[in-house]
């Protein structure tokens, strides 16, 4: 991703891995405005197979907007998004989803009162039977989505239960589960761990791995590094609407991204106002050269 | 309910009465299985009632002013029912406002049109009686005819009414339309997010309640050969009462095709015992009120025991 982009410290950071040949999905200095607004601009973005790309910024960072446009909700206002190379402008999440781009939003895309079989088929529905009496082949899709849950590690007990009354990190594992099975290349997932408790977000992560290892490209979206750290391979930070850093896992670390994400350089500013206020000790406060160097 | 009845009514007790009973609940329940559905769907219809009256208007004023055979203006009223219900729900997805005002307005551009255009064409308030026309009796045996069982007459909607039951929970647990009709209603966000038709959804839903609308319509016209353009005022609300005693919930995402059956059964049972009890019929509409409000509160404690686990 990013080849011509640098990071804050000059170098230049090339992380395209050299078996994969392609990325899936690839936004050039994309951009997009509401109104006069902008949300986003010249944001840089390679997808690659069996890779975690995170994307990691804070509230209104762009992120929101970010996959809405990779996933057809809305439409680009400037650069390039690419699908396979080509040039495209997707309008509906239909086309997306054709393509292979499959999401789980935040709010996880699910009917809570729905069974979980009727859910993890909705919308894609299997049918048998000739046109007048055509219906739904429910034995097979019941035998499928049990399947394909074990095959992702999800073991329900009762798939005609309305899929509201699983817990948050089941509800997405099913909706990662349903968008492997339905052929998706690239996973887009939408603050997946946002309202998780630690052991919730940790079930999520391991599907998040599975995923990849099944060959999926994924998107990541999250604002807790610790959990972008576990399972990415490629890091970006969105702020303010703009790509503030990209960078593969070998080139940042841990402390680095959370001070990204806390925002840096920020902080320095804020520690330099801090000293002018008595009682606040700041010596131990990293300096901006400190912080502009990660 | 019936017990009830049955307990404290004598004349409830003939087989005759509940001929009668089911015959009252099925005029109600054919137009409530669609409201039922729309309703799953997470929308409601102000203008059925009304509809009911514009279909047999139109089918009535059609054939005898135009002087056609009655079978073409059964044809026209399908039309235009199949056209109010998309009218309704071109304008509700177009616009994104909510059924309630919608519907409202095309409720009251009904109500004020059934008036002012069968004053238009016949100089009166009713249609003119349409029994002598071409193809009446072969309408009427469709529509309005009555079939013998062990010697009671069951007008023939109670066989439409369980017929379309069966067609509406076929559809409704069995097919892909069924299952987006559940998830339109429960999340609609969610729904367009995985790749339901949700427009198509909703308008097909609403055209579904303009062909009950005809269907009631046609019963009407030829059970009475002749249609007061006033009637049909307030009945929507009964179809959504029924809709809701069956246990369809007011806000979409759950309910089913049996609930307004037995909420249609419980209307007509409740209209007709009061007759046979000898009581004032004054009180059916306070009968009722009470009734909502019991079916609401079980709905809702149903519904919390189901998703608490």
């Amino acid at each position: 991703m990013t080849d011509n982009t640098t990071s804050p410290n000059g170098a230049a950071v090339n992380d395209k891995p050299a078996d994969a040949a392609e990325p899936v999905v690839e936004l050039r200095g994309a951009g997009k405005a509401y109104g006069n607004v902008r949300a986003l601009h010249t944001v840089d973005l390679a997808v690659y197979p069996s890779q975690v790309t995170c994307v990691l910024g804070d509230n209104g960072a762009g992120k929101s907007t970010l996959i809405k446009i990779i996933s057809g909700l809305h439409q680009h206002t400037e650069g390039e998004f690419l699908i396979d190379g080509r040039a495209v402008q997707l309008s509906t999440p239909r086309e997306a989803l054709d393509k292979g781009i499959a999401t789980v939003y935040q709010d996880l895309a699910t009917v809570p009162l729905m069974p979980v079989w009727r859910n993890f088929f909705l919308g894609s529905e299997m049918t048998k039977g000739p046109w007048p009496v055509r219906r739904l082949d429910i034995a097979a899709m019941k035998q499928t989505a049990d399947t394909e849950l074990r095959a992702m590690g999800i073991v329900l007990d009762d798939l005609d239960q309305p899929i509201g009354t699983l817990s948050g990190g089941q509800r997405q594992s099913v909706a990662i589960a349903r968008a492997v099975y339905f052929g998706a290349r690239v996973l887009i997932l939408d603050e997946p761990t946002a309202a998780l408790g630690v052991k919730q977000s940790g079930v999520v992560l391991k599907y998040i791995a599975a995923a990849r290892d099944r060959g999926l490209g994924v998107i990541f979206i999250t604002h807790n590094p610790h959990h972008a750290y576990m399972v990415g391979d490629h890091f970006s930070v969105l702020r303010l609407g703009t790509m503030e850093l990209s960078a593969a896992r070998a080139d940042v670390t841990l402390e680095e991204l959370t001070n990204h994400m806390a925002g840096g350089a920020e902080l320095a500013a804020l520690k330099h106002e801090l000293a002018q206020v008595r009682g606040v000790d700041v010596d131990k406060l990293p300096e901006e050269k400190d912080l502009a160097a990660l | 309910m019936y017990v009830f009845f049955f307990a404290v009514a004598s004349p409830f007790r003939e087989a005759g009465s509940l001929a009668n009973v089911l015959y009252e609940s099925s005029v109600m329940g054919i137009m409530a299985l669609p409201v039922a559905l729309l309703m799953i769907g997470g929308e409601f219809d102000l203008s059925a009632g009304v509809a009911v009256t514009t279909s047999a208007l139109t089918a009535s004023m059609w054939s005898f002013q135009l002087s056609m055979n009655i079978w073409v203006g059964i044809v026209v009223a399908l039309l235009v029912s199949l056209a109010i219900g998309a009218f309704n729900g071109y304008l509700l997805v177009r616009t994104g406002l909510p059924s309630f005002l919608i519907t409202l307005g095309t409720f009251l551009i009904l109500q004020g049109g059934n008036l002012a255009i069968t004053k238009i064409f016949t100089g009166n308030v009713a249609t003119d009686s349409i029994s002598d026309m071409d193809g009446f009796e072969q309408a009427k045996e469709v529509f309005a005819s009555e079939i013998s069982i062990g010697g009671v007459d069951v007008k023939i909607t109670v066989f439409y009414w369980l017929v379309f039951a069966a067609a509406a929970t076929w559809l409704l647990l069995r097919t892909k339309f069924g299952n987006w009709i559940f998830a339109t209603g429960g999340s609609k966000e969610s729904a367009r997010a995985v790749g339901v038709p949700v427009t198509f959804t909703k308008i097909a839903l609403f055209m579904g309640v303009g062909a009950g609308a005809w269907f009631v319509g046609m019963h009407i016209l030829f059970s009475f050969n002749t249609v007061q353009s006033g009637e049909g005022v307030g009945n929507e609300f009964l179809y959504i009462i029924a809709a809701v005693i069956g246990g369809c919930l007011l806000t979409g995402g759950y309910g089913s095709a049996i609930g307004p059956v037995i909420g249609a059964f419980i209307f007509g049972m409740v209209s007709q015992g009061i007759v046979y009890a000898n009581w004032n019929p004054d009180w059916f509409k306070a009968f009722l009120g009470v009734m909502l409000l019991l079916a609401a509160l079980v709905n809702l404690w149903v519904r919390r025991q189901a998703t608490r686990r």
